[in-house]
């Protein structure tokens, strides 16, 4: 199912996706320190932005919209849900794609690096959030609930945050990897460009995936309560075809 | 608010004192923890020594586990919870008594356990007031947290395998912050009482941010389920 705006946000998703790829990984150059794996970073940086910022953002807001109770709605939560499930992908793609460009650049697949540890904890928090959306119980006790979890993890976020900060800034003195944590501090031109393409880009996928796996959940929703309704209509059919079937044996003798 | 916390507590603490099954099964559980540690670390006591305060506060995150599961067993029967539910009882009153005799529990286990510690894997508690501070805040964020997602898992066919999933990642800063808070006065790690101080603070925050939560969110919870 799709409608003209969602595939005009598809299609400009896709041009500036494949644009991106063109840039990262043909025109802009390899970094002096760090080689072609510096091209790693097109896909980590925007990534990252996409499931932390927006997907957990939106998450959030649609959450606090759900529980208010004038702007209650179904359209909320499916959002939530829906962004939930983007962010968490795209976190994981985030861990692994990092981890893939660490192991050549700081020689380790992991570090308990700060950044490192909050990103972990988020993804296990969000992946519980998930968990508790897939719960069978009554749509409106498990949306309320689940909003209720995802509020709950927000609040948690920069506490977790201010933690892992100063376990490692207590307990290690800054380290060779320290310096070069955000890649290349010094980032202009041709490769400012495309970190920036990339970021736009992965913006409107994370849109265009939104709408469809928006739509997808109603799908769900609406198909499950016609599947109720027709069970319900089936079991009154048989109630009424019961009572009215003895009735003709009765007055016919 | 209080006095319905103080019914809501003194209820779930006279239950658990009838029944016996935080002494008889949480307990024991813990100082079996606390014995396969000794296990898998191989007994080597200098080892065990420079990570007690890490072991302790893990021992006491799943004890606690199984208090907030306990605590919402109550209910689980007879209807219970749709009897507390009528009961005209305050959400936030209900909230703070569920947590605070989880707390209440806690603590009491904490004492034992660390004096577990202290004998079986041979370490000094050099400060027992501030030990004793880093527990009551400690404490006081596992229950506020644990009873939130308590009331969230509870009547769930899957509560035992969500309740984990959904609590330990949200405890994550306690167990960093009072493990690293405990080992400036348990263990051999060697941990300024200055570096210390942050993560009590932190500690603070964390309780004040959870019993801030429960206050208001449980009310919600409980409302349908």
């Amino acid at each position: 199912m799709s409608t003209s705006g969602s595939r005009v946000l598809g299609w400009s998703a896709a041009v500036s996706l494949a644009l991106t790829a063109w840039m990262a990984l043909v025109a802009s150059p390899a970094d002096a320190v760090q080689g072609d794996a510096v091209r790693l970073l097109y896909l980590h940086v925007p990534t990252a932005w996409l499931a932390m910022y927006l997907s957990f953002g939106v998450t959030t807001l649609a959450s606090v919209l759900y529980l208010w109770k004038r702007t209650r709605s179904q359209f909320w939560d499916l959002v939530a849900g829906a962004s939930a499930e983007i962010g968490v992908v795209f976190l994981g793609l985030t861990l692994v794609i990092g981890s893939i460009w660490g192991r050549p650049i700081w020689g380790v697949w992991w570090t308990w690096d700060a950044r490192l540890t909050s990103t972990a904890v988020l993804f296990v928090l969000y992946l519980g959030y998930l968990a508790i959306r897939r719960v069978p119980a009554e749509p409106h006790v498990r949306s309320r609930r689940a909003a209720i979890v995802a509020l709950a993890a927000f609040v948690d976020v920069p506490v977790v945050h201010m933690a892992v900060d100063w376990w490692r800034t207590l307990h290690q003195e800054a380290s060779v990897l320290d310096e070069r944590r955000l890649g290349d501090p010094q980032i202009t031109g041709v490769m400012l460009f495309t970190l920036l393409l990339a970021v736009l880009a992965f913006t409107l996928l994370y849109f265009w995936l939104l709408v469809h796996r928006y739509r997808l959940a109603k799908l769900d929703e609406d198909a499950e309560a016609r599947h109720l309704e027709e069970a319900l209509a089936e079991r009154r059919a048989e109630g009424t075809a019961e009572v009215s079937a003895p009735v003709p044996e009765v007055t016919a003798p | 608010m209080f006095r319905d916390a103080a019914l809501v507590a003194g209820k779930d603490l006279r239950i658990e004192a009838r029944s016996r099954v935080a002494t008889n099964q949480v307990l024991p559980f813990a100082f079996l923890v606390l014995i396969l540690f000794a296990f898998a670390l191989d007994a080597d006591r200098g080892q065990l020594a420079a990570v007690a305060a890490g072991l302790f506060w893990v021992t006491v995150l799943f004890s606690g586990l199984l208090a907030v599961q306990r605590s919402f067993a109550l209910e689980a029967g007879d209807d219970a919870r749709d009897a507390l539910r009528l009961s005209g009882l305050d959400g936030a009153g209900i909230f703070l008594g569920k947590a605070s005799a989880v707390a209440a529990q806690l603590l009491a286990l904490e004492v034992v356990l660390a004096a577990g510690v202290v004998v079986l894997y041979d370490v000094d508690l050099t400060g027992a007031a501030f030990f004793a501070l880093v527990c009551v805040l400690a404490t006081a964020g596992i229950a506020a947290s644990g009873t939130v997602y308590g009331a969230v898992a509870a009547g769930l066919r899957v509560r035992e395998t969500l309740l984990p999933l959904l609590v330990l990642p949200v405890l994550a800063p306690v167990l960093l912050g009072a493990a690293r808070a405990s080992e400036a006065v348990l263990g051999t790690t060697s941990t300024e009482m200055a570096d210390a101080w942050p993560w009590v603070r932190l500690l603070g925050v964390f309780a004040t941010i959870y019993v801030a939560f429960g206050i208001v969110a449980f009310g919600p919870l409980l409302e349908e389920s």
